[in-house]
């Protein structure tokens, strides 16, 4: 439906910030991600910034995941 | 961010899929038939190709492309009447780079820009603003298609222009909604699905609980999901370990963007500034009330109402995506199928995106 | 007063005269060629390689070089590719009305720099105005002519199954270079064109190994069109493997955000080489040790030969491999 990227916020200018996508940037609008702050991911799709990646959940979704794969096999990761 | 990094890990790929094909057998061997999933979303449809996930399983889970690919459930007359906007040579057409190479019922905008019509591909709506400004004798017509995703980016797009005051700004709105066309699937005589990939992206401005009506009205699960091969293999085993469970809910995968309530600022937004429209979806038909049209307060942004122009309505054809789409029956089953309906000429959404159903089959069909 | 041209200058008269005096002689010089309406080359080789190309690149000037480097880089690839040492260079301008004659100075500068560092003489030259908007600014045409040692031959008919494919260094640069430098799309990267002449290190290539079926310059539509296309033309098919193709993460990070596929991004600076597998690392060390091949990596192999229908297979990391096609239209930025 959409493509959307995590990108890293480094620096904010009123209602635009600069973000980084592994070292390419873009200014894009920050108007539904109010809260935002430096060093935060979004996730940009069509010049927007349309969320805050919670990196807590992030880790915990990928270590719960390890957790069942470890589980399922010998071999751990 | 070494969590998303780790997402491409081979070893964890590699053990994900595994997972997921024990558990797809063990789902054969109770149920005697291999599971039947949707993914609603394009994108998602995409990267089961592009990652190899979707050949890699073919024996073991059977993936439906879903109706989520914007431009191509975008309809022909609705393409048409772009390119007819585009014939005054006192207007600017700007729009996303997918939609100029989808074909109306002649050709597309792209071929309409051949002929010296000014269309131009932005990657941000906001661009077009610039472009507005930069033309103050010109109309500039923003060809607004997109999901939930892209809805709330259109209106905002719409506000820039209220405050900047521009009075040569318009967009084109032909939107389209996912609960009015998924409940239009499930609401078919038969439908062969047993369960849905929800779309992330939609699910962020949307949120989860936007698709309760899944569990409450269909009995159906679903897993919001994201677009990493991991996240897509960790999605398939969930919702197969829901359906060998029997248990029926809406997990989210996709905690880590997607809130119960998704965003707020965007919903209300769209609230102040649209009203639900019919649309009509391309080898669909028209669907009540799936997708947005501005409120008759914004009309000096709404090009439906600035420009008045008419196409003659579009042949009817024997397309059958929405069948195809529903599970119901395959691409070969469509008399249009390889004969009026190719991948250079293509009737429905299916055999418009190069991903989708009829698209993938005639492509193998061609290769075997 | 900002000095332009204007349609006199395609007028064949005085200014003319001018400009070609103060603009093209002064930088690539060989006066002798241009008294007569052809040039005229010795020939002491048995094959003779010609090949033409237009260019046509907007913006005229981006990092990494300008149109000008390009015309030159492009038709010194296109020769040393197909195993010839580039000799000459014959270089058209179609002109815009009212282009800036300090730009088209700086344009002719580094034609001239960059077929000095390729050693390559340009003999030839035409020059036409046109009434302003029938050209976007300037246009080049220019035609290389090289010649073919009997040892630096290709023998691409030698392909066969468990050769290996090879790319010089990181893939797509050139392609997020331009667009970035359009600035309409309002990407930012430091990402530079890859835009170089080749031939020195090919030539270094066919003097030191045998065992090179074929080259090919990636440089419209990509590694993944250069590919497809070679494979039909050689009834094989190749099977790449993902995860070993270089690509700078600048490149990908553009590539994220604007929907493109890497594998589709113009190069001007790189070679996809066919080798036989006794001679990678041979090829390897040399390509590394160079400049322009300081990232060079395999990237896959042939897997099947005198196949009716040649193909191109990528391995994805999950292990299942999808087919790749030659660039369908335009690369335009996505939203799905």
């Amino acid at each position: 439906m959409c493509i959307g990227v995590p990108a890293k916020v480094i620096k904010i200018k009123a209602e635009k910030a600069l973000v980084d996508v592994m070292g390419s940037k873009m200014f894009v609008g920050i108007v539904f991600v109010p809260e935002v702050q430096l060093n935060d991911f979004v996730l940009l799709h069509a010049g927007q910034a349309m969320t805050i990646v919670d990196e807590k959940f992030a880790k915990e979704s990928m270590e719960e995941w390890r957790n069942i794969m470890n589980g399922t096999s010998d071999t751990f990761i | 961010m070494e969590h998303l990094i780790h997402l491409s890990n081979p070893i964890i790929l590699r053990k994900s899929l595994e997972a997921v094909i024990q558990l797809a057998e063990q789902y054969k061997k109770e149920k005697g038939r291999i599971p039947v999933l949707m993914e609603v979303c394009g994108s998602h449809t995409m990267a089961f190709a592009k990652t190899g996930i979707k050949t890699r399983l073919k024996d073991h889970v059977r993936l439906i492309a879903g109706p989520g690919c914007p431009v191509c459930v975008t309809d022909q007359k609705s393409i048409d009447t772009m390119i007819e906007l585009s014939r005054d040579t006192n207007r600017i057409l700007c729009t996303f780079g997918d939609m100029v190479r989808v074909p109306g019922s002649k050709f597309s905008l792209m071929e309409a820009k051949t002929e010296g019509k000014d269309i131009r591909v932005v990657y941000s709506p906001l661009d077009s603003i610039k472009i507005a400004e930069e033309n103050p004798e010109k109309e500039v017509i923003f060809l607004g298609i997109g999901f939930e995703t892209t809805i709330p980016i259109l209106v905002a797009t719409i506000q820039e222009a209220e405050k900047k005051g521009l009075t040569n700004y318009t967009i084109w709105m032909t939107t389209k909604l996912v609960e009015p066309i998924l409940r239009t699937l499930l609401n078919g005589k038969e439908i062969n699905i047993d369960g849905f990939l929800l779309p992330g992206h939609v699910s962020v401005v949307t949120g989860k609980n936007s698709f309760d009506f899944l569990v409450k009205e269909y009995g159906i699960s679903g897993v919001i999901t994201g677009f990493e091969p991991v996240e897509l293999l960790r999605a398939i085993y969930k919702l197969l370990q829901q359906l060998l469970s029997g248990k029926i809910e809406i997990i989210n995968d996709y905690k880590y963007m997607v809130k119960n309530d998704g965003n707020i600022v965007a919903k209300k937004l769209m609230e102040k500034y649209l009203d639900y429209h019919d649309e009509a979806w391309r080898g669909i038909g028209v669907i009540q009330n799936s997708g947005f049209i501005l409120k008759p307060e914004y009309a000096i942004f709404d090009a439906k109402k600035k420009f008045h122009v008419s196409v003659e309505e579009p042949r009817k054809t024997k397309c059958r995506c929405g069948e195809i789409i529903q599970g119901v029956i395959t691409p070969e089953e469509c008399i249009l199928f390889s004969r009026g309906c190719t991948p250079l000429f293509p009737i429905g959404p299916c055999m418009v995106s190069t991903e989708g159903t009829c698209a993938a089959h005639y492509q193998y069909m061609k290769e075997g | 007063m900002v000095q332009r041209i204007s349609l006199t200058h395609g007028e064949g008269g005085e200014l003319t005269h001018r400009l070609i005096k103060d603009v093209f002689i002064k930088s690539f010089g060989n006066l002798q060629h241009t008294q007569l309406d052809a040039a005229i080359i010795k020939l002491n080789a048995s094959k003779l390689a010609v090949t033409t190309d237009c260019y046509v690149v907007k913006p005229l000037f981006f990092p990494g070089g300008d149109i000008g480097k390009l015309a030159i880089t492009g038709t010194v690839n296109d020769l040393a590719v197909s195993g010839a040492t580039p000799q000459a260079i014959t270089a058209g301008f179609i002109l815009e009305e009212g282009f800036p004659l300090r730009q088209l100075k700086l344009i002719v500068k580094s034609m001239a720099e960059e077929a000095k560092k390729a050693g390559v003489s340009i003999i030839a030259g035409d020059t036409k105005v046109v009434e302003k908007g029938s050209v976007d600014g300037l246009f080049i045409n220019t035609t290389g002519i090289g010649f073919i040692k009997e040892t630096h031959q290709l023998y691409p008919e030698n392909i066969s199954v468990g050769d290996m494919v090879i790319v010089s260094g990181t893939v797509g640069d050139h392609g997020i270079a331009i667009v970035s430098a359009r600035e309409e799309l309002g990407l930012m990267t430091d990402v530079q064109s890859d835009c170089a002449s080749l031939n020195h290190l090919l030539q270094e290539l066919l003097e030191k190994v045998d065992g090179i079926r074929v080259m090919r310059d990636p440089t419209r539509g990509g590694v993944s069109t250069s590919l497809v296309e070679l494979c039909e033309e050689l009834h094989c098919t190749i099977e790449l493997e993902d995860s070993s193709i270089p690509i700078r993460q600048e490149v990908e990070g553009a590539c994220d955000i604007l929907g493109f596929d890497p594998l589709y991004l113009a190069n001007e600076g790189k070679v996809l080489l066919i080798v036989d597998k006794n001679q990678i690392d041979c090829v390897l060390d040399i390509l590394q040790n160079h400049e322009l091949g300081k990232d060079a990596k395999v990237i896959g192999q042939i897997t099947e030969c005198q196949k009716e229908e040649g193909k191109v297979l990528l391995k994805t990391p999950i292990g299942s491999t999808r087919r790749l096609f030659r660039l369908s239209g335009l690369l335009l930025p996505r939203i799905c």
